[in-house]
């Protein structure tokens, strides 16, 4: 599924008033995203995201016409390590972008950085790559994996839950959330509970979590399976007694399917729609204009990379052959992110406030997640002093 | 408090193994009277799901949705009996599966192509919207009470149809010896389209049933496609009451299992030990009683008398 995409508004207008002497070879950038399979909704958002960064810097990036090369990874790791060798060697690209799954990132990141082609992921972030196997050439607009997770940590033990249910699908990224989440939590946990991944009936957990009573359960349930959570968590009437403390569960890729169901709801995130910065509302509501849906937060990572590619380039004149130029170029970050403060740490990850978001509905009926209360103020991730600065 | 929580954990793996049931029973009749191997039989399910889905948007009721949906999924599969399945009864299994298989990508990207990736959602009726309360805090949604009233329901017409009608008694004719019934003069053609339809229409009401609890979204038949496989072997291939059983063995088994897996081991083992054990034996546990099902009976439950 390999589609070429030639960017908006470079057509006419160029070729009519810029003088050919000035052309200069096109910029390719490459979008590796999750585009089929049941978590392709994730990676359409990040796609759509780009795009309409692209459109609104004018299709150019650093003043240099833009080639954008979309391939699925098809959330395969081998998929998408072909796919990645394709975008390096054949079409030369000089940034990759994305990918949203953190066993795709880990797969294709030697290849990538192997070639020193610029990586910047708008989702995935292990802990190796933020930590011991960080690499110069390997940035994030998004966070390392486990910060959202320890926003909700942080809440339950400032909140005084002594009593807290997990529950987690069973595979890597949900061990990491546990994780996460225990990293700032020191009550009591009550269950551990891993489910079968892509289980999507909750009923036996659900049974398990009234008789247990809770204070409260923290859970991590993407895509489908989160979907039908908060639909089982409400309708067993738990909804309104144990508070429901979720990361990636309950985001503006599943609230259209969870509805009302999800409203109160609290989730840790980075951004939330509602920000109230003038390029936020902006850009929310461009995005609803273009694909009416309520960006998530992937679409704004990814907004952000096209934002940080085109102010890096402006930096370095729209040139790419001297790569510690560009490099540092990008660690300053000289862009006005959507979500508002954001610089690079040493590893290439951001130095971001965390929120504590409430999922809402909009007085045009439609769901998104609403910013509760500031938890993390310009916070580092954990791995960040693993990272040996030679490397 | 063990007591009722076992009793809803039982409410639970009963319905879930009515759901799976009701796809294991167009399963074994398409494979053992029709010896044709139906990969694409989870996709039914799926379709199901998404055919109430959109005419749940269309029609504002969940009541005129299934209505309407039955006879879709019913023709669905008519229609894909048509195109594909029945040029490939006479081929061998590899060929049946290599097709089936295609059968399921398609229409996985299908669905994504019509409806997008995004799951979607279809509310719960509202005269089945509110919960019982079993014991103290232990509420029970009504909707899925009103799932197992319907699977026994169907489970009961199934029985008086397949036991004690003349389509039913062909059917049953036609899983010992096909041959011989069409060499009786019955059309065997028709038959397998009679056949083939209702089990499409069967998987389709699952689907349609379980749409407002489970989200609806691409592959969500392709997981459940196993269990059924997983239900119809232990059943005996052809057999509706050996799927029956086998449902209902496997739904307990799996949610039952589930729970009080760690529990159990507890009793043997530290605390640790046990979760982490158990949350490893758990998924485990219905391929263990297959296993120990085929063991002692080879060929199921309830084998088909040849």
């Amino acid at each position: 599924m390999n589609a070429t995409i030639k960017t908006l508004g470079l057509a006419a207008a160029v070729t009519l008033t810029a003088a050919p002497a000035m052309a200069q070879e096109k910029l390719k950038v490459g979008l590796l995203l999750t585009l089929s399979g049941p978590s392709a909704v994730l990676g359409q958002h990040a796609r759509d995201g780009f795009q309409l960064a692209m459109k609104d810097l004018g299709g150019k990036l650093g003043g240099r016409d833009v080639e954008v090369i979309v391939v699925d990874d098809e959330l395969k790791p081998d998929v998408a390590v072909t796919k990645v060798k394709g975008l390096i060697e054949r079409d030369k690209v000089d940034f990759v972008v994305g990918p949203i799954f953190s066993n795709v990132a880990v797969a294709t990141h030697k290849p990538i950085v192997d070639s020193k082609t610029f990586y910047i992921s708008v989702n995935a972030g292990p802990s190796n790559l933020a930590g011991k196997s960080c690499n110069p050439y390997f940035f994030a607009t998004s966070y390392q994996n486990d910060q959202n997770h320890e926003v909700l940590g942080k809440v339950a033990q400032d909140r005084g839950y002594k009593k807290v249910y997990l529950l987690a699908p069973n595979y890597q990224a949900g061990k990491d959330a546990l994780a996460g989440f225990k990293r700032h939590y020191k009550g009591e946990i009550v269950e551990e509970s891993y489910t079968p991944l892509n289980t999507l009936d909750f009923q036996s957990e659900l049974a398990k979590i009234a008789s247990m009573q809770p204070d409260a359960i923290f859970t991590f349930m993407p895509g489908g399976m989160g979907v039908n959570l908060v639909k089982q968590y409400r309708a067993a009437g738990l909804a309104d007694r144990i508070p429901f403390l979720s990361a990636f569960t309950v985001d503006e890729t599943n609230l259209p399917a969870q509805q009302d169901a999800a409203i109160g709801m609290l989730s840790g995130s980075n951004w939330a729609p509602n920000m109230d910065t003038p390029e936020n509302k902006k850009f929310v509501a461009a995005y609803e204009a273009a694909y009416n849906t309520v960006p998530a937060s992937y679409a704004m990572h990814s907004y952000d990379a096209a934002l940080l590619i085109d102010a890096a380039l402006k930096a370095t004149g729209g040139k790419t052959d001297n790569k510690d130029a560009v490099r540092a170029a990008i660690q300053k970050a000289e862009f006005k992110s959507l979500r508002g403060d954001f610089k690079f740490g040493a590893n290439g990850f951001p130095v971001q406030d965390f929120y504590l978001v409430k999922a809402a509905k909009r007085s045009d009926g439609k769901l998104q997640t609403e910013i509760a209360e500031k938890v993390f103020d310009n916070y580092a991730d954990a791995y960040a002093k693993e990272c040996a600065p030679t490397n | 408090m063990t007591a009722t929580l076992f009793f809803v954990q039982a409410l639970n793996g009963l319905q879930f193994g009515l759901i799976l049931f009701l796809i294991a029973a167009g399963l074994t009749l398409v494979f053992g009277v029709m010896d044709f191997i139906n990969l694409a039989h989870g996709v039914q399910y799926m379709v199901g799901a998404y055919l109430v889905a959109a005419f749940s948007t269309w029609t504002g009721s969940f009541g005129w949705a299934l209505l309407l949906a039955l006879p879709s999924a019913l023709a669905f599969g008519l229609l894909l009996e048509a195109l594909v399945f029945r040029h490939l009864y006479d081929r061998d299994h590899l060929d049946q599966v290599l097709a089936t298989f295609g059968v399921i990508l398609f229409l996985n990207q299908g669905v994504k192509f019509v409806w997008g990736a995004a799951p979607l959602s279809v509310p719960v009726p509202e005269l089945l919207s509110g919960s019982v309360e079993i014991a103290n805090g232990l509420l029970y949604p009504v909707y899925r009470l009103a799932i197992i009233a319907a699977g026994l329901v169907i489970a009961a017409l199934l029985y008086v149809l397949v036991n004690h009608t003349r389509v039913g008694m062909l059917v049953r004719a036609g899983a010992s010896n096909a041959a011989m019934v069409s060499a009786l003069g019955v059309n065997i053609q028709r038959l397998f389209m009679v056949v083939f339809g209702f089990g499409a229409m069967l998987a389709g009401f699952a689907g349609a049933m379980v749409a407002p609890i489970l989200s609806v979204e691409p592959g969500m038949g392709d997981n459940i496609l196993i269990l059924a496989f997983v239900v119809i072997v232990i059943g005996g291939i052809g057999s509706i009451r050996g799927a029956f059983l086998a449902a209902l063995l496997i739904g307990l088994v799996d949610t039952v299992g589930r729970s009080f897996a760690p529990n159990l081991l507890r009793l043997v083992l530290d605390p640790a030990a046990a979760s982490q054990t158990g949350r490893a034996i758990a998924p485990m546990l219905i391929y263990i009683f297959m296993a120990a099902v085929l063991f002692f009976r080879p060929s199921g439950l309830f084998p088909v008398k040849r």
